[in-house]
């Protein structure tokens, strides 16, 4: 009997897009912090809106207290979808023991995500739970939920504070998962306030101590309007690991669509 | 005249003709294989596995001849060509040697077909055409609906692994879920372990003398349709098989030399099953279940049956140091012919509890038990695996026969209880 036990996750990230906070021309009088995070949360993803479909390749680069590296070779398509949430397909290419094993994702913006897993070697098609938010990605430092949609309803904001940040200005501001499955309390981000690119994420456990923290050193912009970032470097201060990820060969307006998220498409996957 | 008569009746009518009818199909199948080739070749890798496996029986045989040890080694390339169009070309050869058992050593194509897909309007099209395997079912223990793919038995005890299956595979994707038409022009035997293997049966099993209910034998053209779906959390499938039984009966017959044997005899049989799982939070509800006719029973008399494989697999994420999961599954077995079936497994509770500890090495360690609910027996297995490197895997497996009651199917098998270690590289 074979059971599944490498669980990936769906990766959406597209990071540049979910902490985003931005800052409105004409702000509201009287607005609470809770008010002004929500509302610049949604026009940080408005920047992003119709971005359509996109495929990248990923690197994954594990590092152990030790310095021992691994790596882990995705590659990524997503599919935006603008009345629930967007929709993903991974495939593994490296390690090469988990080679053509595919991961669909129709996330929304509520309730728990859709998740199938495809395994070649036995040709089948898994429905998967996705309430799995705080375990690790394929052992590295990102938690799925790093990694999955980061749907706006799926949190609470709060702006904390301006700060420099590099030769930017970054609004600092924290939000907290709704949902109790989180491995986290919450997230403080830095996000500059000219094209709300996100350049750090410390992230706090439940027992709220710093656990983790994100920085990505570069972003490029995509047809003139979609920032995302060309690394990540996600720190564990708890474990000394790191990992960093790094985006490759990024195709916007690829010729996707539904029909390519589904799971007959699924079994089709490389 | 009964509903069985005329399709007795009409079964005869269609003998000669399905016989051709399959040999043009699998004639069109390989042309078809062929087709993709001429169009320009614009990706194509080169994949697989080689593993070396070894296993240890602890104790001694019940046949003279059969041996305590096995190695055995296996290539599994795998190429794929891809056209402009995205439509594909896949061959995927396999081989065994193994050093106790002559039958084990045996090669297999386990895929080679063409790979067309489309779409019309709000639907999404796929053909395969060739030897391809295909999966239906949800629940762990046993893969009861899933019968389209003969089980290469010398492989695993457990009938995971499957052969090749020549068809002509069709998908209708829309809205209203995925219609499936399968044409399988060509049957397969199932392997059994040699002479000299253990896990088989006391008399040896003759595969040269098989004979079946159909005129047209392994030409016979059996079909199947499915019909699947998603809804929220849940995923179902209908489906509907009428062809040569995957699973043979068993006649005794004698060999060559004279000695006794069991010769496998296919009839043919109709299957409707449902497989459907709900997935709702960390919970998996699973539920399995086909109603079959034209099988005979262990008495040798056919008899309509019900069978279903019931249960459910809950998770813990993060238990442990944090970032371990640990998972609990459970699944009920019956056969409602009871004394009368033919499988083993006809009124049994698996249980099993599998660890991931989610470190680099994807180190994976599963435990489980099934126990039949009317008899003693009782086997145990546990399966680990780990990853040495980007290319190299471990994995380690014990099975256990306990208590094997004498009138259970696997009696012979009391003394098999076996250890597994195999080491693959992966390309």
């Amino acid at each position: 009997m074979i059971f599944l036990s490498r669980r990936p996750a769906a990766f959406l990230s597209a990071l540049a897009l979910g902490a985003a906070i931005a800052f409105s021309a004409a702000p509201v009088l009287a607005e609470t912090p809770e008010e002004k995070g929500l509302r610049i949360a949604h026009e940080g993803e408005g920047r992003d809106k119709g971005f359509g479909n996109y495929t990248a390749d990923q690197t994954m680069i594990l590092r152990n207290k030790r310095g021992q590296e691994s790596e882990r070779h995705l590659r990524i398509s997503v599919l935006e979808n603008e009345t629930d949430g967007d929709k993903s397909l991974i495939v593994f290419n490296r390690p090469r023991d988990v080679k053509g094993t595919a991961m669909l994702t129709h996330s929304h913006k509520v309730e728990d995500d859709d998740q199938w897993l495809f395994l070649p070697a036995l040709k089948r098609v898994k429905r998967i739970s996705s309430s799995n938010k705080a375990g690790s990605f394929m052992g590295s430092e990102f938690a799925y939920e790093d990694m999955t949609s980061q749907e706006i309803e799926k949190y609470t904001y709060r702006w904390l504070r301006d700060e420099p940040c590099g030769e930017f200005t970054c609004w600092v501001s924290e939000r907290s998962p709704i949902d109790k499955k989180s491995g986290y309390t919450r997230q403080v981000s830095w996000v500059d306030q000219e094209e709300y690119r996100v350049w750090k994420v410390e992230y706090y456990d439940r027992k709220n101590s710093h656990l983790k923290t994100l920085t990505v050193p570069s972003h490029q912009q995509y047809l003139g309007k979609h920032w995302r970032a060309d690394e990540m470097l996600m720190v564990n201060h708890l474990t000394g690991k790191s990992t960093r990820l790094i985006w490759q060969n990024y195709v916007f307006g690829a010729d996707l669509d539904d029909s390519d998220f589904t799971k007959v498409s699924l079994k089709r996957a490389r | 005249m009964t509903y069985r008569g005329a399709l007795a009746r009409g079964a005869l009518a269609l003998g000669a003709l399905t016989r051709g009818a399959s040999a043009l199909l699998l004639g069109g199948l390989l042309l078809l294989v062929a087709l993709p080739v001429g169009a320009e070749t614009v990706f194509q890798e080169v994949t697989g596995r080689f593993t070396l496996e070894g296993r240890y029986f602890p104790q001694s045989s019940i046949q003279s001849g059969q041996r305590e040890h096995s190695l055995s080694v296996v290539a599994e390339p795998e190429i794929y060509l891809e056209n402009e169009a995205g439509h594909g070309l896949i061959l995927k050869p396999f081989f065994r040697y193994d050093s106790a058992d002559t039958r084990r050593t045996h090669w297999d194509i386990r895929e080679a077909y063409g790979l067309f897909f489309g779409e019309f309007e709000d639907s999404e099209w796929e053909l395969r055409a060739g030897i391809d395997k295909v999966f239906w079912g949800v629940v762990e223990s046993r893969h009861l609906v899933d019968v389209i793919n003969q089980t290469d038995l010398v492989e695993a005890p457990d009938q995971e692994e499957k052969l090749g299956q020549p068809m002509l595979h069709g998908t209708w994707l829309n809205d209203y879920g995925a219609f499936e038409a399968f044409a399988l022009p060509y049957f397969r035997k199932r392997t059994f372990p040699g002479r000299a293997g253990r896990l088989r049966t006391a008399l040896q099993i003759d595969g040269e003398q098989t004979t079946y209910e159909s005129a047209a034998k392994q030409h016979h053209l059996d079909l199947a349709a499915r019909y699947s779906h998603s809804i929220g959390a849940l995923d179902f499938g209908l489906a509907w098989f009428e062809g040569t039984n995957r699973s043979p009966a068993f006649s005794l017959g004698f060999d060559p030399g004279g000695s006794p044997v069991l010769v496998p005899f296919y009839e043919q049989m109709r299957q409707y099953s449902l497989d459907a799982q709900v997935t709702t939070g960390a919970w998996l509800l699973k539920f399995e279940s086909f109603w079959r006719d034209g099988e005979r029973n262990a008495q040798g008399l056919e008899e309509d049956y019900f069978a279903l494989v019931g249960g459910f697999e809950h998770t813990w994420y993060g238990v442990l140091d944090g970032n371990t999961d640990l998972g609990l599954l459970l699944e009920i077995l019956y056969d409602d012919r009871g004394k009368r079936a033919t499988v083993v497994t006809e009124g049994d509770v698996f249980s099993a509890v599998r660890l991931a500890f989610n470190d680099e090495a994807s180190t994976d360690i599963l435990f489980g038990i099934m126990q039949d609910l009317n008899k003693s027996t009782r086997s145990l297995f546990m399966e680990a695996n780990r990853r040495l490197s980007d290319n190299i895997t471990l994995g380690f497996e014990a099975t256990a026969f306990l208590n094997v009651h004498k009138n259970d199917g696997q009696f012979s098998l009391r003394k098999d209880s076996f250890l597994q270690l195999d080491l693959t590289y992966h390309y």
